[in-house]
């Protein structure tokens, strides 16, 4: 094995200065009956070649985003890694050092790891970073114990719009602390309801930017809340987003948390990623994890070193602010090279054309079907709503070679017919057209009764044209929900079903025609009492910029 | 450790100039949006650096060459098994059908990745006789808060978990040890260490009681000894309905010869990153698998990267009493794929060959420094020798001072003061992969720094000489916070 150099020869001197005859006396020890007798029970080694090509069949076996076009993401996104990023961090000088506890063989790590806390914190426009955390839901989590013993209050407030491997997370972390999670409902609209959840026993309020559904959070609102309330603000914060959006610093956070994946490290299935942490300075004693200082050496040069140390498990055991030791160094790097590379102008150019993709293909796929679920401004993803279920449409479209999203059903009760669609820089027009005419394949092809594409009115009844011609009435009573744009309508009723309506009768419905829109919504709005009182204005004067819906629900 | 031939580089914050960038960056064809109508108000520029790739290579690859690895010199370092991290894994681990997997995929679309991770815990199991192995923590504190949460559910879920609120640590244990049982919710109280440097089992008995939820041992213990009893201590703490974790920093010296499930431990974590050569990366990632008895098995964090009834692969996340997630997705995967090109290149015939000349070479250290660095304890170590320089004080010496003067003559420092319990304390690993040349340059150093103790310590005072800096001053680190770098500074 060439991974143990000793010559037979070697071994022999070795046991002679020891002092024994062979390497089974070195273990005396251990009693007899825990020693292994057999041989291990697993395969025969393998040379390298054939190693290389048992490991690359297991390889092939998978489609990766280099077999197919990427539109995941919640959280893990399918970005451009600048060629510099894996050359520099598989230097052995970094690859393989330990963590710099030895400050003077170690000035290299140390001063990136400073350049990397320098760059979060400006990122996040917060005083100060660590140098790093395992991943983005547990520097949240960590985040959130923190400001427990910050402000020495026992329940943390999370949106249900912050990731749900994240509020997971959370939880699993909170549970044996005896720290109580609180959730404040954001499903309906896509952001928080109400803040009112929050009070004087919250220790922090957890929201993320963009949040899960790509949606860009109001944190000033968050702020003025948690002024009152006297808790932390807490946002994990995605790092592409922060180049562009206002900062969480600006806008009140007091520890900014998130995963630094997008910041050129591989998806590699979720793992290994990086933790950014970020907060106030005024609480750096109580951050967790490690912190690189400069310093001066006796000679007055500049240094490194790792600093704060006495909140660390080696030296405070049981009182220290967490028990993290290793990290994420090497990810932390390559986000270092990274940041680097794309510069000042690359990041905001990254977020821009992130930002431009994700408005096109949120045009071509309403176009090709499929409706914007929430209204407001997106940065990168959204939620579509599709009119068969999603999982059906991410299966048909993985045949087709597109990882077309996520379907939210596996996370949210009810929502089996949203999916989260991401959409990155390196998205191109090409891949986005071939998205959204194979998702109208599919949609077409769907012998779906509830696709309806044309409908009329009476004075009860809402008449609905299918695909097929065939007539189809409903009664008003039975509608929920309707949900107005500029170029179509739908309406979903209590048994769950949803119609949208985008031709034929309805045409006139239209920004040009409000005339026509106001009869329609007028012949239906007598049978609809007990509605929001203000739906009636909504819909008469409806905010046509923007794609933007408006939805109205039975109160 | 090279002398210095390059300036120490700026901070690269001092090398920006407007305009200039390091990479060529995608840039969307699709039409143009309004930025403001599409998200609203923006920030100002990020105050990152604008440098041209080639600058931006020379100032990383400098920063390189300031840095010590196991590359470019012999890592001793204690309790860290900084081994020879092979190539060919980073080969593996950047194939794009692996480094390009979301985890978000459907499951369809990644059979070769489970294969990875079920081949990993196969391996796994085997090696350290476990009934399940998850490799969802990402490093070993995290594996090992795992472990205790798991701990927590099972007395929970027999109605003991109000009463049982203590961890046991040794006083010879990583400071993980009493940290993670803090994280847990748990009170910690210290076991002390006899003479002969095993666990007192009298003053275990003492304290072991209905109170107790675990009892987290290192094995080999971190003075590198084997605890010889172990199973009477498993029994003992079994008997007051306790738990027994194992700290599996030290698997170095057991693969292949014993195995950690057979001696009565319930659950333990393992770092790959030591054992199974992942690279440690200046500090991570590492990669914490555990390992556990089937009686923990219900409170495993989920989603289980399992088999079904057919041998079939199977992601499980119906786990009722599972503790839940601990981390973002399945854990480290990429290093997953590391480990298992490692595994699978030893294979049974090779794997024993690791504790083996591990275990060779930490005894051939001992004996080679016995007259000049004292072991702390005379008895066969495992993996590691931890040795004490404490003789050395008398001439106004510490172990730290041997460890600077070692960092002028090539070597990076054994671990010192740790464990706390032995007085200027070194210890020294130096893996299975380190040749009897390298070991006797290393013995022939420290035996000339001994005697350079005696007779001319300010050598070793002042040391390190040779290196770009000298001893930091670390007070006027944590008093004058610079953590961040400004424009004005």
């Amino acid at each position: 094995m060439p991974y143990i150099p000793h010559s037979e020869e070697d071994r022999k001197e070795m046991l002679k200065t020891i002092g024994v005859d062979r390497i089974e006396d070195l273990f005396v020890e251990i009693p007899d009956d825990l020693r292994l007798k057999a041989p291990l029970n697993v395969p025969e080694g393998l040379d390298e070649y054939k190693l290389f090509g048992h490991l690359n069949e297991l390889a092939s076996k998978n489609m990766s985003a280099s077999d197919a076009v990427c539109f995941l993401g919640a959280g893990i996104y399918d970005r451009y890694i600048p060629a510099v990023v894996g050359a520099l961090i598989s230097r052995g000088e970094f690859l393989t050092a330990y963590t710099p506890y030895q400050p003077e063989a170690s000035q290299g790590y140390l001063q990136t790891i400073y350049e990397f806390q320098t760059m979060v914190a400006e990122l996040y426009g917060m005083d100060l970073a660590n140098a790093s955390m395992y991943c983005g839901a547990t520097a949240m989590a960590e985040g959130a114990l923190m400001a427990c013993s910050i402000k020495r209050r026992s329940q943390v407030v999370v949106s249900e719009a912050v990731h749900p491997h994240y509020r997971q997370v959370l939880e699993t972390y909170c549970s044996p602390m005896d720290v109580e999670v609180k959730t404040i409902p954001a499903l309906a609209s896509g952001r928080e309801e109400s803040l009112d959840l929050v009070t004087e026993e919250a220790a922090c309020l957890i929201l993320q930017q963009p949040n899960f559904f790509g949606m860009i959070t109001d944190i000033k609102a968050a702020r003025e809340v948690c002024d009152r309330t006297g808790s932390l603000l807490l946002v994990s914060a995605d790092p592409t987003a922060a180049g562009l959006l206002p900062t969480p610093g600006e806008l009140g956070a007091d520890i900014v948390t998130g995963e630094g994946q997008p910041l050129g490290i591989p998806m590699g299935l979720g793992g290994p990623l990086l933790g950014l942490f970020a907060c106030r300075r005024e609480y750096a004693r109580q951050i967790p994890g490690r912190i690189v200082g400069r310093t001066h050496d006796e000679q007055g040069r500049l240094g490194y070193t790792m600093t704060l140390r006495t909140r660390e498990q080696d030296i405070r055991r049981e009182r220290a602010t967490s028990n993290i030791c290793t990290n994420e160094a090497l990810m932390a790097l390559a986000a270092t090279v990274y940041m680097s590379a794309v510069g000042k102008n690359g990041i905001r150019s990254v977020a821009e054309s992130t930002v431009q993709n994700t408005q096109y293909a949120i045009s071509r796929l309403t176009e090709a079907g499929a409706r914007i679920k929430y209204k407001g401004s997106v940065f990168g993803e959204f939620v579509l709503s599709l009119p068969i279920e999603a999982s059906q449409v991410r299966d048909e479209l993985h045949k087709r070679g597109i990882l077309a999203g996520l379907p939210l059903g596996e996370y949210f009760e009810g929502e089996e017919h949203s999916l989260l669609v991401a959409v990155t820089e390196i998205r191109t027009k090409d891949e986005i057209d071939w998205f959204a005419s194979e998702l109208a394949s599919v949609l077409d092809n769907e012998e779906n009764d509830l696709w309806l594409v044309g409908a009329s009115l009476d004075q009860s009844r809402v008449q609905v044209r299918q695909a097929d011609g065939h007539v189809d009435a409903r009664s008003v009573e039975t509608i929920e929900k309707v949900t107005v744009t500029k170029s179509n309508w739908s309406i979903k009723d209590q048994f769950g079903l949803e119609m949208q309506f985008t031709d034929g009768a309805l045409a006139e419905i239209h920004e040009e025609d409000t005339a026509g829109f106001e009869a329609v919504m007028a012949a239906l709005s007598k049978q609809l009492e007990g509605w929001d009182e203000e739906w009636y204005e909504k819909v008469v004067y409806p905010p046509f910029e923007k794609n933007a819906a408006v939805v109205f629900e039975r109160v | 450790m090279t002398t210095r031939t390059v300036p120490t580089p700026k901070p690269i914050f001092e090398k920006s100039r407007p305009g200039r960038i390091g990479c060529n960056i995608p840039v969307a064809d699709t039409p143009k949006v309004d930025l403001a109508a599409a998200v609203g108000e923006t920030r100002d520029s990020v105050a990152w650096p604008e440098i041209g790739e080639l600058d931006l290579v020379r100032h990383f690859t400098n920063l390189s060459q300031i840095n010590y690895g196991i590359d470019t010199g012999f890592y001793p370092l204690g309790s860290c098994t900084m081994k020879y991290n092979p190539r060919i894994n980073e080969q593996t681990a950047a194939l794009p059908g692996f480094a390009r997997l979301h985890p978000m995929q459907p499951e369809e679309s990644i059979p070769g990745a489970i294969e990875v991770m079920l081949g990993v815990q196969d391996f796994l199991k085997e090696i350290t006789g476990f009934d399940e192995i998850t490799m969802q923590p990402v490093a070993g504190a995290h594996g090992e808060l795992t472990c205790l949460m798991m701990i927590k559910a099972y007395h929970e879920s027999r109605g003991e978990g109000d009463q049982r609120n203590i961890v046991l640590v040794p006083d010879s244990a990583h400071g993980t040890n009493p940290a993670s049982a803090a994280r847990c919710g748990y009170k910690v109280k210290s076991v002390p260490t006899d003479a002969e440097g095993n666990t007192d089992i009298e003053a275990l008995r003492a304290v072991m009681d209905e109170t107790v939820a675990a009892f987290m041992v290192t094995n080999p213990s971190t003075l590198g000894l084997f605890e010889p009893h172990i199973k009477e201590i498993c029994d003992l703490v079994h008997e007051k309905g306790g738990q027994v974790f194992c700290d599996g920093a030290n698997m170095n010296a057991m693969v292949g010869v014993t195995r950690p499930g057979d001696h009565g431990f319930d659950c333990m974590h393992l770092n790959l990153h030591k054992t199974f050569s992942t690279p440690h990366g200046g500090g991570g990632p590492g990669c914490g698998a555990i390992g556990l008895q089937s009686h923990l098995e219900a409170f495993m964090p989920a989603p289980l990267v399992t088999r079904g009834a057919v041998g079939e692969p199977v992601l499980d996340d119906d786990r009722p009493q599972s503790i839940g997630r601990v981390s973002s997705f399945f854990g480290q995967f990429l290093m997953a794929v590391r480990a298992l090109t490692y595994l699978a290149a030893y294979g049974s015939d090779g794997l024993p060959e690791i504790a083996r000349h591990a275990v060779l070479n930490a005894n051939y250290i001992k004996a080679r420094l016995k007259d000049v660095l004292p072991p702390a304890h005379d008895r066969p170590c495992m993996h590691e020798c931890i040795l004490t320089a404490k003789e050395y004080k008398k001439y106004g010496v510490r172990a730290l001072d041997i460890s600077k003067r070692l960092i002028d003559l090539g070597f990076h420092p054994p671990t010192n003061y740790f464990p706390l319990i032995v007085p200027e304390c070194m210890m020294i690993e130096p893996t299975e992969t380190e040749s009897k040349e390298t070991l006797d340059e290393f013995c022939d150093a420290m035996i000339q720094i001994c005697t350079e103790a005696r007779e001319d310590h300010e050598l070793l005072i002042n040391a390190p000489q040779k290196q770009v800096v000298g001893r930091l001053n670390e007070a006027e680190a944590v008093k004058n916070l610079d953590v961040k770098w400004q424009a004005d500074r």
